[in-house]
């Protein structure tokens, strides 16, 4: 493993770019920071600057409009970066498949690793699936 | 000599028509004006609206906006029952009112916490987000989904209330009461808030009509309309509650409307579980006729609009979403120009245009400008404002 | 004030002006009008009666564009909505930003997405649609096809 990765799993910062969404994926992950679910006794930081970021929760489906933009956040943000698509309108476009203001699906517009499906997915089901990510990486 | 700069902010964001880029042109520190450009979050969803047959599109407009989830689907079945003339139970009148209110507590309350970490009161946005979660566990309990709950149904709602959930919610708007007396002293007592909010981001009275601004908005600036009054739907007009209106127009006056609004919410829910008598939840309709409908409900940011006109099939021939943040946006041009760069995020936050909204201040490149300061940079600048004049006005360190 | 005073003061004010008056139920009122006559009718509602403004919408009848202003009135349970038709061939209406600049923003929006033309309208640039949309490509039509915006937009590349 190498030691960039190892620095990564040890405290994940996390990114949250919200593209599209309808803003209940985007309660949840702030959620995920208040006192119930308290994410950062895990080492996880949201952070305000992608430039800072190892991890990329992305909410919402893709319009036309932001996809160019999508792309150049992920191309800023510093490698190994992991992708997280949040919700069911980032990993299948959900209720709007085939509107005119929606283009390509986000995973053909920037590499997604994990999908955690929910519409919006519960706080738990976040940190299950950024947990479950953190795992497979550590596995290699 | 004068040195314009423009700084970009933007552009991600979300709501439904309204995420947006703001190009903030100021000179030295102030304010000169102010250009939003929109449709970041664009989905197309009237155009999807056309493909969808009616009791889909309840469940479409649900995803308009995750915090306003239970006006919008409300404000679309009033207008398809206005089409069909449709008689709704009384029962599933009151549950349409307990859910319509609760939403309102939870949207206030995380306008609150978000409003505290705008200012640099971290621990007003962890309190505020703490009592949340109870009226999220209640909609759990009575929904089965903490957001997008999925209740309401043309002629009714989906889902009764059991009768052994009752206890358990009068104990949760107890709770959130408690909650609600702590934020009232600790926003209204505050020399530094009131020194840090008071006349900043004035909306005038004058202004507020011309924008035709809704909702608190409006209502911070002296206009006294509210739809639940002057339109009543659900069951409005069967209990006791009062509509909130500040003179002042500036921040604060958007904060008291919205703590004080939260008081008659949780008396408006409690009145109802008491009113709420037993019987049938939903008068099933079959079909919509041809003819066209309006509908409207107050949203936590003001009046959500819905037209919808059938041609007598299973499908709508036109839908029309109007988001209340559509027309309070377009006041940032009377409210910010003029103020400090390090109020405008506060400001910009005080409208509630769906809070991540501003939370997601980052910034893009783009070539010819000068200056960027991204998001995180705004919300320092405005939490170090607050930190000087606690620090002036107090003679101590804010923690 | 009351729900029927307003209607007749309308009706007092433009005796010959109305072309249909349409009381769906007592808390809905459609007006139809001609396009040319919309300002002075806004102008009344809005500034004489003390209206709000709630949104125009504006829908596709194949042959024309029927665009409809909906007001509401405090404590009243009202809605008054002008309804105006507009030909194909003339798609073409003033604006009414001039008299209340809650409407610059719908005004835009309905220039954008249907490709109606605005007289007057001090602002009518794009508000929802990307940068590089193709000019005269209207999605909210029934005419708009996802094939042609394909084929426009590789054109222009």
């Amino acid at each position: 493993m190498s030691i960039k990765m190892k620095a990564l799993l040890k405290s994940p910062w996390v990114f949250h770019l919200c593209s599209g969404s309808c803003n209940n994926c985007d309660i949840e992950i702030l959620d995920c920071l208040t006192p119930r679910y308290d994410i950062e006794r895990f080492g996880m930081l949201l952070v305000g600057s992608v430039r800072h970021a190892d991890v990329l929760l992305c909410t919402g489906v893709v319009n036309k409009l932001g996809e160019s933009r999508v792309k150049r956040v992920y191309q800023q943000a510093p490698k190994p970066c992991v992708v997280v698509a949040v919700g069911n309108c980032a990993a299948s476009q959900h209720i709007y498949r085939g509107s005119y203001a929606v283009g390509k699906p986000l995973d053909e517009v920037i590499p997604v690793d994990v999908y955690i499906p929910g519409c919006p997915p519960k706080p738990e089901a976040i940190i299950l699936g950024v947990v479950k990510l953190l795992e497979k990486l550590k596995k290699g | 000599m004068s040195h314009k700069v423009t700084i970009p902010i933007g552009p991600y964001h979300s709501l439904q028509e309204e995420p947006e880029f703001y190009q903030l042109t100021v000179d030295g520190e102030t304010v000169t004006d102010i250009d939003v450009r929109i449709g970041y979050v664009h989905r197309g969803i009237e155009k999807v609206a056309e493909s969808k047959s009616f009791d889909k599109i309840i469940f479409l407009v649900e995803r308009i906006c995750g915090i306003c989830s239970t006006s919008h689907p409300m404000a679309s079945v009033l207008a398809m029952e206005d089409v069909s003339g449709v008689e709704v139970p009384d029962r599933a009148q009151y549950i349409r009112t307990i859910v319509c209110e609760l939403e309102r507590i939870h949207s206030h309350l995380l306008w609150i916490g978000l409003a505290g970490h705008f200012l640099g009161y971290n621990t007003v946005w962890m309190w505020a987000w703490k009592y949340r979660e109870i009226v999220c566990d209640i909609f759990e309990a009575i929904t089965g989904n903490r957001q997008n709950y999925g209740m309401m149904k043309i002629g009714g709602v989906r889902r009764d209330i059991e009768d052994e959930y009752l206890p358990g919610i009068m104990k949760g708007m107890d709770d959130v009461l408690r909650a609600l007396d702590m934020f009232k002293g600790a926003v209204l007592d505050d020399p530094v808030l009131a020194a840090r909010l008071k006349g900043v981001g004035i909306l005038s009275k004058a202004d507020a009509l011309s924008y035709s601004a809704l909702g608190p908005t409006s209502r911070a600036s002296g206009v006294d309309k509210d739809v639940r009054r002057d339109d009543p739907y659900a069951a409005y007009d069967r209990v006791k509650w009062n509509v909130i209106t500040q003179k002042d127009g500036d921040v604060f006056a958007k904060a008291v409307v919205r703590i004080l609004e939260s008081y008659e919410s949780v008396s408006i829910v409690k009145q109802c579980l008491q009113k709420m008598q037993k019987g049938p939840i939903d008068s099933d309709p079959k079909e919509l006729p041809e003819g066209e409908g309006i509908g409207h409900a107050e949203a936590p940011r003001g009046e959500v609009f819905h037209y919808v006109k059938s041609d007598g099939t299973n499908s709508p021939e036109r839908y029309k979403v109007r988001a209340p943040t559509f027309m309070n946006f377009p006041t940032f041009k009377a409210t910010v120009i003029g103020e400090t760069i390090s109020d405008a995020t506060i400001i910009l936050a005080a409208i509630d245009p769906c809070y991540c909204c501003t939370e997601r201040m980052t910034v893009v490149n783009r070539k010819d400008k000068k200056t960027i300061l991204t998001g995180e940079d705004m919300i320092k600048m405005s939490q170090d404002k607050t930190r000087r004049m606690y620090k002036r006005m107090t003679g101590k360190e804010l923690a | 004030m009351e729900r029927k005073d307003i209607i007749s003061a309308i009706k007092d004010k433009f005796p010959k002006r109305i072309k249909k008056l349409f009381e769906k139920s007592t808390r809905r009122v459609y007006i139809d009008i001609d396009p040319k006559d919309l300002t002075d009718f806004v102008e009344f509602i809005f500034n004489g009666q003390d209206a709000r403004f709630c949104t125009a919408s504006c829908v596709d009848m194949r042959n024309g564009m029927e665009i409809l202003y909906h007001f509401s009135f405090a404590n009243m349970s009202l809605v008054v909505s002008l309804r105006v038709y507009l030909d194909k061939n003339n798609l073409s209406i003033d604006s009414i930003t001039p008299i209340m600049k809650g409407a610059e923003w719908i005004e835009r929006e309905i220039h954008e997405l249907f490709g109606v033309d605005f007289k007057n309208h001090p602002n009518l640039i794009k508000l929802l649609l990307p940068d590089n949309w193709p000019e005269g490509l209207y999605p909210l039509r029934r005419d708009y096809k996802e094939e042609d915006y394909k084929a426009r937009v590789k054109e222009e590349e």
